[in-house]
């Protein structure tokens, strides 16, 4: 224990720079796995071919090969089609690209659970396609996502941990670098194991779960069970 | 397609509604067979028949839920399923449907109110977000349509709050909130528990009352039908086999399938 502290004590910094990477990678890759999310989720509902089609091969792709390959294509071979891009933005919009194909299924889940009623009676009301989606469907649609989102996003921490591969400085970079100094495995691997599971834990899910609740409350499910 | 069956524009007179040669199919099954059916202004009309004859599908046609395969549905004279473009009929576009299809309200089976709103919300939505009403407005109007299906004590419950027959007053009343010219119940009291069929029927009696709105129901409850319709149409493979008043029709029905149907339906009531 006095050792554990001491190693702490020595190499905490390193351990917190390598978070605050982490950290970064997830909010920047979420931000962008969200926003992937939304777009290909709705252009796979589409009832026309053009739009339904890229957003087929699209899931199909990103879900379909690893993300470690995804994340080397385009951190080394892209710069060779003249696309370059820094590792720290390589890393997220690999991390990004990949989860959101995943995002992307959910999204087009969960809205085609909202019952066909709800789209009818909307249809009936004479609201336009665009506002039937975002005042009744996808309200409802969101309810319905967001316990599947709230593993989405701690698979996409942990997805994050692939960017020390092109050596992003984040946390799994940290502790490597640390245990090829200290050949410490015990307490490098460790503490960055304990470091990602509080991540998920104590930040990614209650904060999760804190929406749900919000989003619930708003919608008046609360009403129903008062 | 035949001109003079399909005119760009109804002469003056011309019924509220008027399916002209109008056919659905689902793969193999023929829904509606070439069917002709016409309502006229303020008329109230009930369509009853076996399940599966098509009585939902006319319905829904007429709210632009579904494409017709063949034939021209007029609203007010105008073509609804087609538009005139450079002297011809062809089919409406998104935006000419839209336009039309604001004449038109229905109310559900199984309401389908927007459980995440309240009473008065489900009411007001749809004024505000398409007609562009103000919310002071569209909240005055709508307490009010809440107030005449006595509903006025639950204007701020969500639907879950509510029991099967208040949600159906509310599905009424937010149809009538944008002032539709024609309005569509499509067995709207048969998810009822029996105690609250009641209520809707009377809400509809009252509207019915107004005479200042087009009526078409489809409808198992042949003592209401009786009531309040003007005509009476017995659908029956896709097609009306006997229409007339409702006396003529349940008293003195002249086809076959007629009777044997109210025969039936009279014997299980
Ligand atoms: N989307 C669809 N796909 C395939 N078949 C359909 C579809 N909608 C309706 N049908 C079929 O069309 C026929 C007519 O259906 P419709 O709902 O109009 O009957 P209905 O007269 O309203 O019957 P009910 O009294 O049971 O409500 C039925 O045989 C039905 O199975
Ligand atoms: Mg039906």
């Amino acid at each position: 224990m006095q050792s554990y502290l001491e190693y702490l004590d020595q190499h905490g910094s390193r351990f917190l720079d390598g978070t605050l990477i982490t950290i970064q990678q997830t909010i920047i890759a979420g931000l962008l796995a969200i926003a992937i999310s939304l777009v290909v989720g709705l252009m796979k509902l589409s009832s026309h071919k053009v739009i339904r089609w890229p957003a087929i091969g699209y899931i199909e792709f990103f879900r379909g090969t690893s993300l470690l390959v995804q994340l080397y294509w385009i951190f080394f071979v892209l710069p060779l089609f003249g696309i370059t891009f820094e590792k720290f933005t390589a890393g997220f919009i690999a991390v990004g690209l990949n989860l959101g194909a995943y995002g992307a299924e959910l999204v087009r889940g969960s809205i085609q659970s909202v019952p066909r009623g709800q789209y009818e009676a909307a249809l009936a009301l004479n609201m336009s396609p665009y506002k039937r989606m975002k005042r009744i469907i996808f309200p409802q649609a969101l309810l319905i996502m967001l316990p599947p989102w709230g593993n989405l996003l701690i698979e996409l921490l942990k997805g994050t941990a692939l960017v020390s591969l092109i050596a992003v400085a984040d946390l799994m970079f940290e502790a490597k670098q640390i245990n090829g100094s200290t050949f410490l495995s015990a307490e490098s691997f460790g503490t960055a194991l304990i470091i990602y599971y509080l991540m998920a834990r104590l930040v990614i899910s209650p904060a999760m779960r804190a929406f749900e609740k919000y989003w619930a409350k708003k919608m008046g499910r609360f009403a129903n069970h008062a | 397609m035949n001109e003079p069956d399909f005119p760009i524009k109804l002469e003056s007179g011309a019924p509220m509604v008027r399916f002209a040669k109008v056919r659905k199919s689902y793969g193999e099954l023929t829904v509606l067979d070439d069917l002709d059916f016409d309502v006229q202004k303020n008329e109230i009309v009930s369509i009853i028949g076996p399940s599966g004859s098509g009585k939902t599908t006319v319905l829904r046609m007429l709210m632009t839920l579904e494409q017709i395969d063949h034939g021209v549905i007029y609203v007010d004279g105008e073509p609804l399923t087609h538009m005139g473009k450079n002297g011809k009929l062809v089919r409406a576009n998104n935006r000419y449907v839209r336009s039309m299809r604001s004449k038109i309200g229905m109310v559900f089976q199984h309401f389908n109110l927007f459980p995440h709103m309240t009473a008065l919300q489900n009411c007001m939505e749809a004024p505000v977000q398409v007609l562009g009403m103000s919310k002071q407005e569209a909240s005055d109007r709508s307490e009010e349509l809440l107030q005449m299906v006595g509903l006025e004590d639950k204007i701020h419950q969500h639907p879950a709050r509510l029991s099967g027959g208040q949600q159906q007053r509310v599905a009424i009343a937010r149809a009538l909130a944008m002032r539709p010219e024609i309005l569509l119940f499509d067995e709207v009291t048969s998810a009822l528990d029996p105690e609250v069929i009641g209520e809707v029927l009377g809400v509809i009696r009252q509207l019915a009352a107004e005479h200042n709105l087009t009526m078409i129901m489809v409808t198992h409850q042949m003592g209401f039908a009786r009531e309040i319709s003007d005509r009476v149409c017995f659908f029956y493979d896709g097609k009306i086999e006997e229409q007339g008043s409702p006396t003529k029709l349940f008293d003195n029905p002249e086809n076959e399938r007629t009777r044997q149907f109210l025969s039936a339906v009279l014997d299980a009531g």
